[in-house]
């Protein structure tokens, strides 16, 4: 789960991590509202959980509350990447001297936590890495221990801070790592971390994405899902238990197990279909689910057939196939449905299905391509 | 032969009396795994699946059943804990099915196994089976054929597919390995790899892979220098667009890293047959013979 650039700055600012002063606004009024309290130049910033807004005109100065509104009201609406823009955050402009990189990622490799620093802030740290690696310093730290003292002296002498900042840089880093693994972060980033003209340190901007699989210990963080983030069947997937990508092919698909799911898209492109989405029902899904997840693949207008895969192993051949008559007879199916099932319990599956004179495969591929012809109109 | 699990397994079961580990405890049996003991908090004393002894801790289960292997059905909330107490216990392989543990947890926890003798398997995987001896998993024994192609897997539907498949063609496995797709996890390819390498029963090996990270291009750097017998691979995931988590925690593709054509390229540089789909490594395996 992602979070806006607030509240990871609110969440940073939790930990110690200093952050100008600023508010979030939804109207243009509220934005000049923010701004007169502030009152000092403004920068006005998008909130939407895509990257490059500023290259996408969502990030804008304002040197008074009227500008402020009349920027406000350029980007309130806004739609970046395909996202519509409904806040945005009025911060107090800084007056930036330097912009710094640092940020805290899982590196799965080295099963650590790896902070990254860089003198080279303000980009995104992929095209430093890409251009001038030499400039990112890298410490890991020990779950076990936590982040050191001298680790962060380390990220600090290694971008030449200049010395007068060292103790404030290891004081945020610091921080920074505390904020990551108590709010089971994947990913959390500072980036610009400016010297302001103030000759302060300052997180201007800041990102922060959240371990899924820690949502239901982090209530506080959970809440602050942006339903936007996901599109409305993605949202209604995730609640009843079943992981859902749309993508924009033909052929609707509904696969148990994630590595399957992807291996059955894989194959539709072999054979020169596409796949409308990616969807696992996961382990032993009953015929609730399946019900559900016909459901959700059958609104997709460009669904042309729907491929439903299943390798029965804690998930039951019968319990599916009885969830897939269920589903044709209340829903209304338009479009042809190729089932292919194997193992547990497959023969009861199988007759269930031919009962209903519904087609199935043995075979994945000779499956995936009747899907692949019935998506084309080509029949049985 | 075949490798971490068979006949000498002494399976202790940590969750039994839930309905999973229930479940599968009974179908472990009725596979002809050696199942020795349970282990659940406040049932001790009990007996499940049959006349399987429930202890309240893995010390004791492990003191008086001899339990040198551990499979764990506990909530995630409740799986760190589980098998940290079972590397306590001196158990030799943990294989953990429990899925959705948060990674920092399994950071903390890989972290001390590692300073421990324990080996680790999963989290978030379906174990392991060494066909027609033990199976210390939930996947479907019956697919399975005893023969000389060692798998080893990060996902779980997807290997019963392959299996399904070599099965089909007569073509036996020595162990089936499924690793887990989370990002922190116990033995990865590279561990698996070397094992088949020792194994005597192993003849040649099938990897199943997918996208996100990199441990397929380590192990294709292992197989490039250090391996003798033949590999052929699936990687699943060349049609997910960046960016999306697809179900698998570890397979994200971002920033560049970890993409299927990565991979394949790097298992192709090493000699490695790529299969297009699950049914074409039955083809390819079948050439190795």
């Amino acid at each position: 789960m992602k979070l806006h650039e607030y509240q990871s700055k609110q969440v940073l600012a939790q930990y110690g991590v200093p952050i100008p002063n600023g508010e979030v606004a939804a109207t243009p009024a509220e934005a000049r509202a923010i701004a007169e309290r502030l009152g000092s130049p403004v920068v006005v910033k998008s909130q939407v959980l895509v990257g490059g807004r500023g290259k996408a005109g969502g990030i804008k100065l304002a040197g008074t509350p009227d500008e402020a509104e009349e920027v406000a009201a350029q980007i309130l609406g806004m739609d970046i990447k395909g996202l519509t823009v409904k806040k945005v955050l009025v911060d107090e402009a800084a007056d930036i001297r330097s912009e710094i990189y640092l940020g805290a990622v899982l590196d799965r490799s080295a099963r650590k936590v790896a902070i990254m620093a860089s003198s080279e802030g303000g980009v995104e740290i992929e095209e430093v890495a890409a251009q001038t690696p030499e400039k990112i310093i890298t410490v890991h730290v020990h779950p076990l221990l936590g982040m050191q003292g001298y680790q962060a002296r380390q990220l600090a002498y290694g971008i030449s801070l200049p010395k007068e900042h060292v103790s404030a840089f290891t004081r945020i880093a610091q921080s920074l790592y505390r904020a990551f693994v108590e709010s089971d972060a994947s990913l959390a980033e500072i980036n610009p971390l400016v010297i302001n003209g103030d000759n302060q340190l300052q997180a201007v901007d800041g990102k922060i994405l959240l371990d899924d699989s820690a949502l239901p210990r982090q209530k506080q963080l959970a809440a602050m899902r942006d339903p936007d983030e996901d599109s409305p069947t993605e949202t209604e997937a995730r609640e009843v238990g079943i992981s859902y990508i749309d993508l924009d092919g033909e052929i609707g698909c509904m696969v148990n197990g994630a590595g399957l799911a992807m291996a059955t898209m894989d194959i539709i492109k072999l054979y020169g279909g596409s796949p409308a989405n990616f969807l696992d029902i996961g382990g032993g899904a009953g015929a609730d689910k399946v019900l559900a997840a016909l459901r959700i693949i059958l609104r997709d207008a460009r669904v042309k057939a729907v491929l439903i895969n299943i390798f029965g192993g804690i998930t039951r051949c019968d319990e599916v196939a009885n969830g897939i008559v269920e589903a044709i007879n209340s829903l209304n199916v338009k479009v042809p449905i190729v089932v292919r099932m194997v193992g547990v319990n497959e023969d009861e599956g199988r007759q269930i299905l031919a009962d209903s004179n519904l087609p199935s495969a043995n075979q994945l591929s000779e499956a995936v391509q009747m899907a692949v012809a019935a998506a084309k109109g080509e029949g049985e | 032969m075949s490798i971490l699990v068979d006949s000498g397994t002494r399976l202790l079961v940590q969750g039994i009396t839930g309905s999973q580990g229930a479940f599968h405890a009974q179908q472990m049996i009725q596979y002809g795994t050696n199942v020795v003991a349970g282990a659940v908090p406040g049932r001790g004393g009990q007996w499940a699946v049959g006349n399987t002894p429930v202890f309240d801790t893995v010390h004791e289960a492990v003191a008086t059943t001899d339990a040198n292997t551990s499979i764990i059905f506990v909530p995630a909330a409740f799986a760190v804990d589980a098998l940290l107490e079972a590397a306590d216990a001196g158990v030799e392989l943990i294989v953990c099915i429990t899925e959705n543990i948060p990674a920092l947890d399994m950071a903390r926890a890989r972290a001390y196994l590692d300073s421990t003798e324990s080996l680790l398997i999963g989290p978030n995987c379906p174990g392991l089976i060494s066909p027609g001896s033990t199976k210390v998993g939930i996947m479907a024994g019956h697919i399975h054929t005893p023969g000389n192609v060692g798998i080893v897997s990060r996902s779980g539907t997807l290997t019963y597919e392959v299996i399904y498949a070599l099965t089909a063609r007569g073509i036996g496995q020595s162990t089936a390995v499924g690793i887990g797709g989370d990002p922190i996890k116990g033995l990865n390819f590279l561990d698996v790899l070397q094992m088949f390498e020792q194994d005597s029963a192993t003849e040649q090996v099938v990897l199943i892979g997918e996208i996100g990270g990199t441990d397929e291009q380590v192990a294709a750097e292992y197989i490039r220098t250090e391996m003798s017998k033949p590999v052929t691979a699936f990687i699943a995931g060349q049609t997910a667009p960046p960016g999306k988590r697809m179900g698998h925690a570890g397979a994200i593709i971002s920033g560049g890293e970890g993409t299927a054509a990565e991979k394949i390229e790097a298992l192709q540089e090493a000699g490695v047959a790529i299969a297009r789909h699950p049914e074409e490594i039955a083809e390819l395996a079948a050439q190795n013979i």
